[in-house]
């Protein structure tokens, strides 16, 4: 299609591009994991994103869709990725082909394909398995780097220790020093944490990402978390070791920051954030699963369009006291 | 200049690949004039220019060629001598690709000026008062040089005060250098420009906005500007689109104009470097605005560089100029690759408006490509300099709710294009906005035709229930009057001499002109049967009278044309004058009037009365139901001739005996009536013989025309006189039927007087 009106510039963002940004970004944190927890990992990943390219591939062709476009877009790519790396790495195959088809089908495609989806892909795909296979799901493996010639041996993840011996009414200070725990967080998952944070500053530096969400979402955890360790210390962790903790780096940083599925007002973006870090702090304090990134990511998801209606931005040379319609 | 501006900045806006150095590499050269110079009518915001001049016509430089046509309107002028060779539609460089009318002149290469420009040039212009500056720029056709081309005379009489002058040096366009060039190199002059525009709108201030990428044009202007205190040279940041007036604004100023708003609502003018400079040739040399300063410029051309160009220059002339294209171009643009637009052909001329023409290089410009699927990142809400929700408004527009598109601010966006250029889908998101805001305001204009419409409609049934009610209630008078008629009436009898010629073929035709004209020769022609079925009371009411006097009766008038039966109504009152006047027959002037239906009906009621005396002796009936006030009031005029006459004949009439019982309720009406029927009474008092008068042409006049009424009527006065004179007959000689059926109250106004001093008339003569 020739462009018919202005701008004529060429334009140099592609959807691939901030596609291939958000892998860019990945990958500190898939390297530190693959050290830390094993090659199970990369294997997951391989499987998943063929997994997802193919669907991808065969759904366009079913729906008589352009092939080349959509497939060379890498969304489904970033899908992939982040759902292998929400799975465990010792789960059986299966678990990750099931998981990307209810991620590409039933999270994408049902809605029309790319941009069309309210939900976050992953997550959905993510949910499915985790509600479905929770004894799959939840067999975390504990940390063997690398370089540790000994077997693997599967353990609790920080998060879930935590939560149990809690219920066992051990206080987090006589815990300190369980194996499931590092320096400040889940031995291990600490390392991997903050390689998601530096991938996520690069997004903000390319500005692959606004600043709102991972802001929001790491702020909102920060306030409801801090207020209960405030109240005792000993029966609420910290806010920090929440950071570090679980999925909340690859939380804030790559999933939450799902464009299509997220709020886009920047203000809405910021409360989308900010309730995902709350809800996530709730899940895992009180509810039944040891993390609650993927529920709270998907029940905010549905929010979006409301934040977005009501959380407008005030435009030029419009009066403050003015409100949006 | 000493004090340090701070700056505000605004948001969104984006780092652009500029380009401008492609043409600013050699100094403004001047075009040579091209053989042919194509001026359109419109090259500013507003109407078109008049032409003043004639295909063949020799022209001068300078002159003027076209007048402003309005107030937002700007005249063209000449810009070569030469011989005006068409004045024609042609190709205009525009978004829509259109023609539009446009003078063309073959130029005879002498370049021959004015001898004396149009107006004195200015040695000292704070000589000048505001009004006389403002009334030259105008008629140097001076109008914005930065785009819009709106008529700078407006912007100097702001009538509102201004603190502040802002000449928006920026350019923040890609590729466009013309502004940038002409700063640089005609400093002074924008400098004289901006003196005579502080002088003219009473601002006390100026602030020059130009990039920091423009060099030598900040150093160029502070130079010249150095000497006045006022004139402040700002250096703001490389950001497009920094050069939007709003955004410039808010960055020298950190105030935002208001939504819908103007920056005079700030105290705020904009102007352009370019018109400045036009606005001091203007004044200060007496020179209109036939050249301007364009940037040649793209990788299709050759030696891309800036030209200062005769309007009406083809733009392949200058790209010839400059060395012509190094490949064929893949675009041809007018502006700047922002906000540009694309052209269909080279041959365009360069209008008053025109930056730049961009001739881009395959591969240069943004390819060929579909766009992929909004994915929401927000890229382009960061970019919107106007802090709108482009990705929002994107959805809408696609999905054509463009009210919701609408509420999301969509006229507030400039289309700057910051939006599409950052879309990693690729979507032309502006053209769905320029397309979402066509839609709404073709929208809105169907509206409005459907609202006046609507009020036409009901104000035309409001009019239908007014006259049905009247017609109730005048069915209720009428029965009232009919029972009391029928108590009084004795039908007497008399035979009526006259010639029967007539009709009643016509009756039952659906011309009424031709069912009244035949219900009339009928009526006339013997003695017609009276058959009331009328609704109307004072129709029935005469009939009833003309039935009760009426010997002979033979005759069934039923048509349902309220004229027609009107005009049937008033002729055989006026045969039965004419039988009882046993003398020679006359047609009368029966112009038609009526201003209200109300007072038709009280004439026609009194006129009845009178008739009814006439006919005493005589007999003619007629039926009428007349609903229609003209038809009544054409045979209210006639009924009072008939009247007139009838009384003059026979004096033995009494003149008390009025069994006609008025039934108006209006006093004015009653009083005209009571009026009318004293003359009458008097007239018929004088007059005692009659001897017989010639009888003048009839005009049938059907037609609509209240002027051919007017006129035949005033004919028919005139006849009237004239038979008077002759022939002092009792009977009003002029005979004019002018049935008529206008719907035009002027037209029946002046009907009703003609008719009021054609009766007055008639009756004043002795002969009556």
């Amino acid at each position: 299609m020739k462009t018919l009106s202005s701008p004529f510039l060429p334009v140099t963002a592609s959807v691939g591009q901030v596609m291939r940004d958000v892998l860019i970004a990945l990958a500190p944190g898939v390297v530190v994991y693959a050290l830390l927890f094993g090659p199970g990992v990369l294997i997951n990943i391989v499987l998943a994103v063929l997994t997802c390219e193919l669907i991808e591939a065969a759904v366009l062709k079913l729906r008589g869709r352009a092939l080349k476009p959509f497939l060379l877009d890498s969304s489904a790519l970033v899908t992939g990725v982040l759902l292998a790396l929400a799975v465990p790495p010792t789960a059986p195959w299966w678990i990750i082909v099931v998981g990307c088809g209810f991620a590409m089908l039933l999270g994408k495609h049902v809605y029309g394909g790319l941009g069309y989806n309210p939900f976050n892909p992953a997550m959905v795909g993510f949910v499915v398995l985790l509600i479905s296979f929770p004894v799959q799901m939840t067999a975390w493996p504990s940390m063997h780097p690398l370089w540790d010639t000994t077997d693997a041996v599967s353990g609790a993840t920080a998060l879930d220790h935590v939560k149990t011996q809690l219920s066992l009414e051990r206080t987090l200070s006589e815990i300190r020093g369980d194996t499931p725990l590092g320096l400040f967080a889940g031995r291990g998952w600490e390392w991997i944490a903050l390689a998601y944070l530096l991938g996520g500053g690069y997004m903000l530096w390319r500005r692959t990402i606004r600043w709102q969400i991972p802001v929001g979402l790491l702020l909102g955890m920060t306030v409801i978390a801090g207020a209960f360790w405030a109240y005792d210390g000993d029966r609420y962790a910290s806010p920090l070791f929440h950071w570090f903790s679980g999925a909340t780096m690859l939380g804030a940083f790559f999933i939450a920051t799902d464009p299509v599925s997220a709020a886009t007002t920047p203000r809405g973006r910021f409360v989308f954030g900010f309730g995902i870090g709350m809800l996530t702090y709730v899940i895992r304090t009180w509810g039944g699963y040891p993390d609650g990134i993927a529920f709270a990511v998907l029940l905010f998801n549905i929010c979006a369009p409301t934040l977005d209606r009501y959380l407008q931005p005030r435009i030029y040379g419009q009066r403050r006291d003015k409100p949006q319609a | 200049m000493s004090l340090m501006t701070r700056l505000f900045g605004f948001r969104g806006g984006l780092h652009l690949d500029y380009r401008k150095e492609m043409s600013t590499g050699t100094p403004i050269q001047i075009a040579p004039v091209p053989p042919q110079l194509i001026l359109p009518l419109s090259q500013h915001a507003g109407n078109p220019a008049k032409p003043r001049v004639k295909v063949g016509d020799r022209v001068l430089r300078g002159q003027t060629i076209a007048d402003a046509d309005g107030f937002v309107s700007l005249p063209v002028h000449a810009g070569t001598s030469g011989i005006v060779s068409a004045i024609e539609p042609r190709p205009i460089p525009h978004a829509s690709g259109l023609s539009a009318p446009c003078i063309v002149i073959d130029a005879d290469g002498k370049d021959e000026a004015l001898a004396t420009p149009e107006w004195e040039p200015a040695e000292d212009i704070n000589a000048l008062d505001a009004q006389t500056i403002r009334d030259r720029v105008r008629r140097a056709g001076v109008s914005g040089l930065g785009g819009a081309g709106f008529p700078s005379f407006i912007k100097l009489a702001p009538g509102h005060p201004v603190e502040t002058l802002i000449i928006n040096g920026a350019e923040c366009e890609p590729y466009i250098s013309c502004d940038q060039l002409l700063m640089a190199e005609r400093a002074d002059e924008i400098i004289g420009g901006i003196q005579v525009i502080l002088h003219t709108i009473r601002a006390g201030r100026c602030l020059i906005g130009i990039e920091d990428n423009k060099s030598w044009a900040i150093a160029a202007l502070k130079a010249a500007a150095a000497a006045d205190q006022r004139i402040e040279v700002v250096v703001v940041p490389t950001r497009y689109p920094q050069g939007g007036e709003k955004q410039l604004i808010q960055t020298l100023t950190g105030l935002e104009v208001p939504s819908r708003g103007l920056p005079l609502d700030l105290g705020l003018v904009v102007q352009n470097p370019g018109t400045a400079r036009a606005v001091w040739r203007a004044i200060r040399h007496a020179e209109p605005l036939t050249s301007r300063v364009v940037t040649v410029t793209g990788s299709a051309v050759s030696h891309p560089q800036n030209f200062d160009a005769r309007i009406g220059t083809p733009m392949r002339f200058l790209i010839d100029l400059a060395g012509g294209y190094t490949t064929p171009p893949d675009r041809l643009l007018m502006g700047g690759p922002m906000m540009g637009f694309a052209l269909p052909t080279d041959t365009l001329p360069i209008v008053k408006s025109t930056n730049c023409i961009l001739a881009t290089a395959p591969g240069e410009l943004r390819p060929d490509e579909d766009a992929m699927p909004c994915i929401r990142c927000g890229a382009c809400q960061d970019a919107c300099p106007i802090n709108l929700l482009p990705q929002q408004m994107y959805w809408h527009a696609r999905g054509k709710e463009y009210d919701k598109a609408q509420s999301l601010n969509l006229f507030d966006c400039i289309e700057c294009g910051c939006c599409a250029q950052v879309c990693p889908s690729h979507i032309p998101l502006v053209q769905y906005y320029r397309h979402a805001k066509t839609e709404i305001w073709s929208e809105q204009q169907e509206k409005r035709k459907a609202d006046a419409a609507r009020e036409r409609h009901e104000a035309r049934l409001a009019r239908i229930e007014r006259e049905e009610r009247a017609k109730e209630e005048a069915r209720a008078r009428k029965k009232a009057l009919l029972a009391a008629s029928q108590a009084a009436a004795k039908p007497a009898a008399a035979t009526a001499p006259s010639p029967v010629e007539a009709s009643a073929s016509a009756v039952g035709n659906d011309d009424p002109v031709a069912r009244a004209i035949a219900a009339a020769k009928a009526k006339k022609a013997a003695a017609p049967a009276a058959d009331s079925t009328s609704d109307d009371p004072v129709a029935r009411a005469i009939a009833a009278a003309k039935a009760k006097k009426a010997a002979a009766t033979s005759g069934t008038a039923e048509t349902d044309d309220p004229v027609a039966r009107a005009i049937a109504a008033a002729k055989a009152k006026k045969a039965a004058a004419n039988a009882d006047a046993a003398a020679t027959n006359t047609k009368r002037a029966k112009p038609s009037a009526a201003d209200d239906e109300r007072i038709a009906a009280a004439v026609a009621a009194a006129q009845a009365r009178k008739a009814a005396k006439a006919a005493a002796a005589a007999q003619p009936q007629a039926t009428t139901e007349a609903d229609d006030p003209v038809a009544r009031a054409i045979a209210a005029a006639q009924a009072r001739k008939a009247a007139q006459s009838a009384d003059a004949s026979v004096p033995a009439a009494p003149q008390s005996s009025s069994a006609t019982t008025g039934d108006a309720d209006d006093p004015v009406a009653r009083a005209i009536a009571a009026a009318q029927a004293r003359k009458a009474a008097k007239a018929a008092a004088v007059a005692s013989e009659s001897p017989s008068a010639p009888t003048p042409a009839t005009n049938n006049t059907a037609d609509e025309d209240p002027v051919a009424r007017a006129v035949a009527a005033a004919k028919a006065k005139k006849a009237a006189k004239a038979a008077a004179a002759v022939a002092p007959e009792p009977v009003p000689a002029a005979a004019s039927e002018t049935s008529a059926q206008t719907d035009d109250p002027v037209a029946r106004a002046i009907a009703a007087a003609k008719a009021r001093k054609a009766a007055r008339a008639a009756g004043e003569t002795p002969t009556e």
